[in-house]
């Protein structure tokens, strides 16, 4: 990232402006192969549940991408803090990057919810569940945080504003938990599949798989993200710099045709000299 | 720093005096949004009487989303954001001062909301200590919140389409907790309206920590 303001234009172009790496392409070769291995232990060699039946294959997604959601904003929370500390742009964009993954982690573990709640509970929604309502009031927050970092401003204002709206958000999680957990004493969620003892060792392994697969897709899209919010930023400062160089090249082609060919000839025998 | 808030306040509420905005265009809405929750469920007095707790803090944030939106334009119109930060008083002072006024502003229409609600929904009330302290809770929170969002979408252009989205899923707690303690006040829910206000007291608390740390970064440069 560095070399762009070292680099002429065109060099910068070459070397920079993409979002891969070799350790991203890696990753991405992981995540082609890990998914339909994934998709095999979740459908062909795990056996249905005997209370939740086949509704169980749906948790071997639904509850890593829950809890990737949390790291998300915790991570956007840790980023606000850490840009209004240091004011550096590499933390507004973790936090940038870490929210848009956020939301569509949020997003995933709403509808898988909904999917799987629908043959469990014998309901797509249900009020009455504090996790389920906490987790919808925080997708609403991080859309509105996105909402906020779409607006066309200027850079370091919209930084200062979005860690305060991200830290805001943040703080809001434990508050609106309690309230939901008040608000209906009754809860209908799974309180710790995990831990009942009851799991099989084989959905276990599919589980602990779902969560290496689908934290390594979060990872790439994280890293991604990141280096897309940072490039596009990247055009907007230098953007204005390009503009002006081409324009001087331009007048200098001017000056070159309008006085001859001495000019260019007297630059280029004394570099050094003053232009 | 308490002086300073109240110089910031009293110029709020003097600015909103003069100009009656709230009066001749907020409060007349407040009313509004009674008529038309009347009409949209139903004639029936009981359906009325038991949504009723829930549909004042429903109006009471969208009110609040005006009286928001009023106080923001007061600040950026003629500069005069720039003029209170060469004023040099205390960024959390500016906050406190904001905040009260929005405070002032907000309880005088719960109080026109509360008797609307009472009079045309026929709602009685058991408990009306409770109602008022929970009232006077929730109202803090919301005017810290309120503040906070206020200023943040100043100088974007986007001020009326972006505070809902920021302001409303940060006060679900408020709605929550404030809809719990007046159906405990008018005796329409089996809730412990008095451990509710706790809720209500914590949210106060901590935004009103968070606008006075945070204003300061705010005010700067917008």
């Amino acid at each position: 990232m560095s070399s762009v303001g070292a680099a002429s234009p065109q060099t910068a172009q070459a070397a920079d402006y993409s979002v891969s790496s070799r350790g991203t392409r890696l990753l991405g070769v992981f995540i082609l192969v890990s998914v339909p291995v994934l998709l095999l232990f979740a459908f062909v060699f795990t056996e249905a549940d005997d209370t939740m039946e086949d509704a169980v294959r749906l948790l071997y997604i639904h509850v890593p991408v829950a809890v990737l959601t949390y790291v998300a904003f915790s991570l956007t929370a840790v980023g606000s803090v850490a840009y209004l500390w240091k004011r550096s742009r590499w933390w507004d964009t973790v936090a940038h990057a870490a929210a848009e993954v956020g939301v569509v982690f949020c997003g995933l573990t709403l509808v898988t919810g909904s999917i799987w709640g629908r043959p469990t509970w014998n309901t797509w929604w249900e009020w009455g569940d504090v996790r389920l309502v906490t987790t919808l009031v925080l997708f609403l927050v991080f859309v509105g945080y996105l909402a906020f970092r779409s607006v066309p401003a200027e850079p370091e204002t919209r930084a200062k504003r979005a860690a305060v709206i991200g830290i805001i958000g943040a703080i809001n999680i434990p508050i609106v938990n309690r309230s939901v957990e008040w608000w209906e004493n009754n809860t209908l969620h799974q309180q710790s599949s995990l831990t009942d003892g009851q799991l099989e060792d084989l959905t276990l392994f599919t589980w602990f798989l779902g969560t290496v697969v689908l934290g390594a897709i979060f990872v790439w899209l994280l890293i991604t993200r990141f280096r897309l919010a940072w490039l596009e930023e990247e055009i907007d400062r230098h953007g204005l710099v390009t503009a002006l160089e081409e324009r001087r090249a331009e007048s200098h082609v001017g000056v070159e045709a309008a006085v001859g060919g001495s000019v260019v000839g007297g630059f280029q025998d004394n570099p050094g000299g003053p232009q | 720093m308490l002086a300073d808030a109240w110089l910031v306040a009293a110029k709020d509420l003097k600015v909103e005096w003069r100009a009656r905005i709230i009066i001749n265009q907020v409060a007349p809405f407040t009313l509004l949004i009674v008529v038309l929750f009347g009409l949209a469920l139903d004639a029936d007095p009981e359906t009325l009487r038991n949504t009723a707790p829930g549909l004042f803090w429903v109006a009471v944030l969208l009110i609040t989303l005006l009286a928001v939106q009023r106080g923001a334009a007061i600040e950026t119109s003629d500069g005069a954001q720039e003029r209170i930060l060469l004023s040099d008083l205390d960024p959390a002072a500016v906050f406190l001062g904001k905040a009260l006024a929005l405070l002032v502003q907000l309880l005088a229409l719960e109080v026109l909301l509360g008797v609307a609600i009472v009079v045309l929904f026929d709602v009685s009330v058991g408990d009306p200590l409770l109602m008022v302290v929970s009232a006077l809770a929730a109202s803090v929170g919301i005017a810290a919140a309120g503040t906070i969002y206020g200023v943040l979408a100043v100088g974007l252009g986007v001020r009326e389409t972006l505070l809902p989205i920021l302001l409303l899923p940060v006060l679900a707690p408020v709605l929550i907790s404030a809809t719990r303690t007046f159906g405990d006040a008018f005796d329409r829910v089996d809730a412990d309206g008095w451990a509710w206000l706790g809720m209500l007291a914590m949210f106060g608390v901590i935004y009103m920590v968070s606008g006075l740390l945070a204003y300061g970064v705010l005010l700067e440069e917008t």
